[in-house]
This record gives C-alpha cells, structure tokens and sequence, in this order.
C-alpha cells in the first residue's frame, strides 16, 4: 500500500455525556473511495469534521495528505475539499458565482477561478443554469453545485458527507456518476453514507461505524466474506422467533439475528447449503414449520447486523447535525 | 499560482494582501446578496421611513415645544440627526441574522474548511453591512431633505455627522456578531439583537431630550453610546447650540469616536474568537 492519504488514530471525541467517536483509527491509501458506512449518530459527521478541522477531538491524531490536521490545519485546508449534509450553496448568486467564489477563497487569482469555474460547471451538467441563482436549482442540482464548489480547488482529498441523502433516484445516479469520475482523476474521496448499495456501489473500502466505534473494516467483498460467503434467511411464525434463533444459533459458531424491520431470522453460513440443510432439519426437528428457509449471498445489511445486532437503516435519527435546516429538497 | 494543477497554491501563513482579498470576496458575496433579495433592502428602508414619518407628524408637534432653539424651530430638524443613530443601530442587528443564516446553512462550515483567512468572514460581513448601512443612511437624509429637514451648520458637517453615524453602526456590527455567533440560529438572533438596542434607543436623546426624564434615567441615557454619539451628530448637523449646555461639539465627537472605537476593540476580538469556536 502507498502512503495513507487519510489517516486517524485514536481519535475520541465527547460531547458531554455522549461519546461520539471513541478511539477510532483508520486509515486508506489514495486514489480510492472510502465509504464510511452507518446509523444516523454513529460518529460519521463527527470524524468529518474532524478531518477537515472544523471541531478538534479531544484526543488522537490526524493527517491528511500527510499534513497534521491538528498542528497546521492551515495547510490541511489547502489539501482537501468539503462538501457537507447540506448544499452550502448561496441561493441568491448565481451557479458560476458560488463556485467562483470558492475558488478565489482557495487563492486562485480571479482569472484562474473564472476558468476552473467554467471547467468544473461543465462537469456536473447543470443544462445551461449555471448563471442563474441557485434559489431555482432543483435539490440534485444544488448537491452537483456543491460538489462543483468542493472540487474548484483541486483538492487531493473530498470529504463528502452524506452527498445523496435527501435526494431523488436520477440525481443520485448522477452523484454517483460525478463521484466515480473525480476518482478516475485521481482525487481520493472519503464519503459517509447510510445506504448499504451506495456504499456497495462506490466504494473501494469499507468502514463500518456505530456508536463512536469502527466495527469493521474491508472491501465489499471482504466484509460480506467474513460472514462466510453464504446467509441462511429464515422467517418463522411470531411464537416461535426465540426458539429458533437458539436453535440456529447452536449450528455453527455464529450468532443467529433476528431483524425486527424485515421480520427475517440470519445466520452466517460459511458451509453452505449444508448449514442449510442443518437448519432445516434442525426447525423440523423441533416441530416449526418456517414460512420461508433461502440460501444467499450475504449483503452489507447483513455485516451490519452482524456487527451490530440491527439493521443500519432502521436506526432512529439522532445525529445533532439533523437539527440543521434541510434544505433544497 | 495561475499554474497551480496539482498543487496548492496557498501558504501555510497568512498574508494581509490574502486577508484583504477573502475579506473583499465575502463582502462582494454578500453584497450581491442584498441586491438579489430585494425585500431585505426594502424592509431595510421602509423601516426607518416609516419612523421617520411617524415621530415626525405624531409626535412632532408636541415634542417640537421641548426642542433647543438651534432645531430651527422644525422637530425634523432634531429628529434626522437621531433617527441616522436608530437605523445605524437597527441595521447593525442584521450582522447578527447574516451570520446565524451561514451557520445553520453549513456555509460557515465550507468557509472554515477553506484555506482563506479565519477573520475574513467576519470582516467582510461586517464591512458589508456597514455598505448597507450606508446606503439607508443615506436614503434616510434624502427622505428627511424631501420632508423639509434642513442642516444648520454645513454640508460639511452634514457629511462629518454622517460618517460618525457610520463607524458607531460598524463598532455596533461587532457587538451584533458576537451576539449572533452566541445565539446561533435565525430565530432567535431576531430577538436577541433587539435587547440590547430598544433600551439604548429610546433611553436616549434620539426622540426627545433628555432633560424630561426622571432623574434616575437622564443620569443613565446622559451617558450612554447612543445619546452621545447622538450628541455628537447634532453637534456637527445643527451647531453648538443643539447640544445640553456645558458640552462642545469637539468633545462630542471625541467621546463619540472613543465609545465606537472602544466597542470595537471589545467585541472584534470576542466575536472573532467566539468564530473560532463555533461549530455549527
């Protein structure tokens, strides 16, 4: 592996009784997308805004593009870009002038943010409204706009924070799109999400973050192998739920989950059909006839109930940065 | 840095040329933003007018009795040199609500994670603001000029009166700022600005003289920012004879200049560190 481009250690950060992040280290190579991966509160905005030194933790280390963020944030800000869960965009300037304006803030002379505006504009596609205000941009074109405004300084490394929540199926098709391309340039990004296909979709590795802590870690590939490559999916009647999660819990040496949003009853199964056949002669022999017994290849859903004993999708909304208006929607 | 491609073109220090650029480029920002929104400019200005035309015709024939004889006679005449002090002070509170905007926004956000100077948002909405205040200064007097209202001393005085006005509103930004960064959202910076700014204002020569107030009161609205820079505007607009005897244009405005510098040298530093530790 290169260098790290991004890299914490230990990093823990408290706001008063709450440990947002406590002692999380990762760290990734360039050229990739990073998906950090969980809940609403896991800690993801936190460990953004810590990168990119808008808050300081109160205790760890940090580099990005091998500048410490925490000594010389100065000269981490000229490495990195940010676009956070809400389009920072001004709606009363234009397209153009919201980016332009980024670039001059990143010292680009004014000539020079005017043609790196031009370029960049024409990248995200705003079909010729790029010199109107943004206040009649719809909310994907604001998101695209606020990546625009992200990458006018040629940032080595994007901080991307939730960059498709909020926003239809087409614009987020386009964010993707948008996204794969910047790596193909050879900028690397590091993105939160809550949604185990964007992360699927997008990323080169994978981290799984709940409650302050990075529970895991890998490509798609890896994390879904490490449950064994194959899932046993069981749905039974509602009186026989907690007999048959020990049941299947006494096959192999995984823990069997039940998932209360999907009704469904999982278990890792690293052997196969063969675990199947177990569990079903298991359920026959304790007289429970399941309404559906699959065999399938494990999804990041199921990493994270695994890790987590929940679903990533069902957790209630309790990060403070939701206070924040929503926007462009 | 018209070859920077791969890398950055910022260093690590700060330059002032640097500071004074991202300084201009917010201040642009948000002046664009007040053009662009018309109804911030007309609120801005109906506002003052609609005062001015009320304490002028409703109270003005009452009040007009209690006013030194250097007015010429014409409350309008004691009012607009006063009123220049309300708006200023009104008009400052918007620092306040500009800057709770970018906060809840996440703008703020993407201005601290630039590489641009930390006090350049500050300043350029604070240097913004004091434009805007210019500007309904400005459309005040013209306003007062159609009603009748007519400077004593000389233009000059005129123009003195109303640059005093604009640095009290400037140091008044930075109070504002500071009380916008510690509030935090829209909402409530709306009436948190007003606290401070109604007591000041109506506790205050700005209406009427002071010598009318019950002791306890004259002693407190004698020595305020606002009667004295009040004072002092009505010093330079309508001569030595506008002012509560014993007091001199010169030191007036001397103490005026001195409460506004003094602000400001208070609150700049409190409202650029209460910058730095916001986090949205």
């Amino acid at each position: 592996m290169n260098h790290p481009i991004v890299r914490a250690e230990h990093v823990v950060k408290t706001f008063g009784e709450t440990k947002a992040l406590d002692d999380v280290s990762l760290s990734f190579e360039p050229g990739i997308i990073y998906g950090l991966l969980g809940p609403n509160g896991a800690g993801k905005t936190t460990l953004i805004r810590i990168l990119t030194t808008l808050i300081r933790p109160d205790s760890g280390s940090a580099w990005v593009d091998g500048v410490d963020v925490l000594d010389d944030p100065r000269t981490a800000r000229t490495h990195m870009g940010l676009a956070g869960q809400f389009a920072a965009v001004d709606d009363y300037l234009t397209g153009r002038e919201n980016v332009e304006m980024v670039g001059r803030l990143y010292n680009l002379s004014a000539a020079e943010a005017r043609r790196r505006a031009t370029e960049v504009l024409d990248r995200i596609d705003l079909n010729g409204a790029a010199d109107r205000t943004v206040r009649t941009y719809s909310g994907g074109m604001r998101r695209r706009l606020d990546l625009a405004a992200s990458m006018v300084g040629r940032p080595r490394v994007l901080f991307l924070d939730e960059p498709t929540t909020g926003i239809d199926p087409r614009s987020r098709v386009d964010i993707w799109d948008l996204i794969r391309d910047l790596v193909d340039d050879g900028t690397t990004i590091l993105m939160t999400t809550q949604y185990l296909d964007e992360a699927d979709q997008l990323a080169a590795r994978i981290g799984v973050i709940d409650h302050g802590h990075l529970i895991a870690e890998g490509t798609p590939e890896e994390l879904k192998d490490r449950l064994g490559g194959s899932v046993v999916e069981v749905i039974v009647p509602d009186p026989d739920r907690e007999t048959t999660v020990a049941l299947l819990s006494k096959i192999n040496e995984h823990a069997a989950t039940f998932d209360a949003a999907s009704k469904r009853i999982t278990l890792p199964a690293p052997r196969g059909a063969e675990t199947l056949m177990a569990t079903a002669r298991s359920l026959d022999g304790a007289g429970i006839t399941p309404n559906d017994i699959t065999l399938r290849r494990p999804t990041l859903d199921d990493v994270f109930l695994a890790y987590t004993g929940k679903s990533v999708e069902e957790e209630p909304s309790t990060s403070t940065s939701k206070r924040r208006r929503r926007r462009g929607q | 840095m018209t070859t920077a491609t791969t890398t950055p073109a910022t260093p690590a220090r700060m330059s002032f040329s640097h500071t004074v650029k991202d300084t201009l480029v917010i201040t642009r920002r948000n002046l664009l933003r007040n053009i662009r929104l018309p109804q911030l400019l007309i609120f801005a200005t109906v506002q003052p007018i609609m005062f001015l035309l009320l304490f002028n015709y409703v109270f003005g024939g009452a009040i007009g009795l209690a006013i030194p004889p250097a007015a010429g006679g014409n409350y309008l005449n004691w009012l607009v040199p006063g009123l220049l002090i309300q708006v200023a002070a009104f008009g400052a509170g918007q620092t306040a609500l500009g800057l709770t905007e970018d906060l809840s926004n996440g703008v703020i956000d993407r201005f601290r994670s630039l590489p641009m100077a930390r006090s350049a948002v500050l300043a350029g909405r604070t240097l913004s603001d004091l434009v805007r205040n210019a500007f309904v200064i400005g459309l005040m007097v013209t306003v007062g000029f159609l009603l009748g209202f007519r400077y004593q001393t000389s233009f000059l005085g005129l123009i003195a009166g109303l640059a005093v006005a604009g640095i009290f509103a400037y140091g008044l930004s930075w109070v504002m700022a500071l009380i916008g960064l510690a509030v935090k959202n829209p909402e409530a910076a709306q009436s948190a600005v007003f606290l401070p700014v109604f007591p000041l204002v109506f506790a205050s020569s700005v209406f009427v003289p002071t010598q009318t107030m019950p002791s306890w009161l004259q002693a407190f609205a004698d020595n305020q920012p606002i009667t004295i820079t009040t004072n002092a505007i009505r010093g330079l607009v309508l001569g030595q004879g506008a002012l509560p005897a014993g007091d001199t244009v010169a030191g007036q405005v001397t103490l005026a200049l001195a409460w506004a510098i003094g602000i400001l040298i208070v609150f700049a530093p409190l409202a650029v560190r209460a910058y730095r530790r916001a986090t949205g």
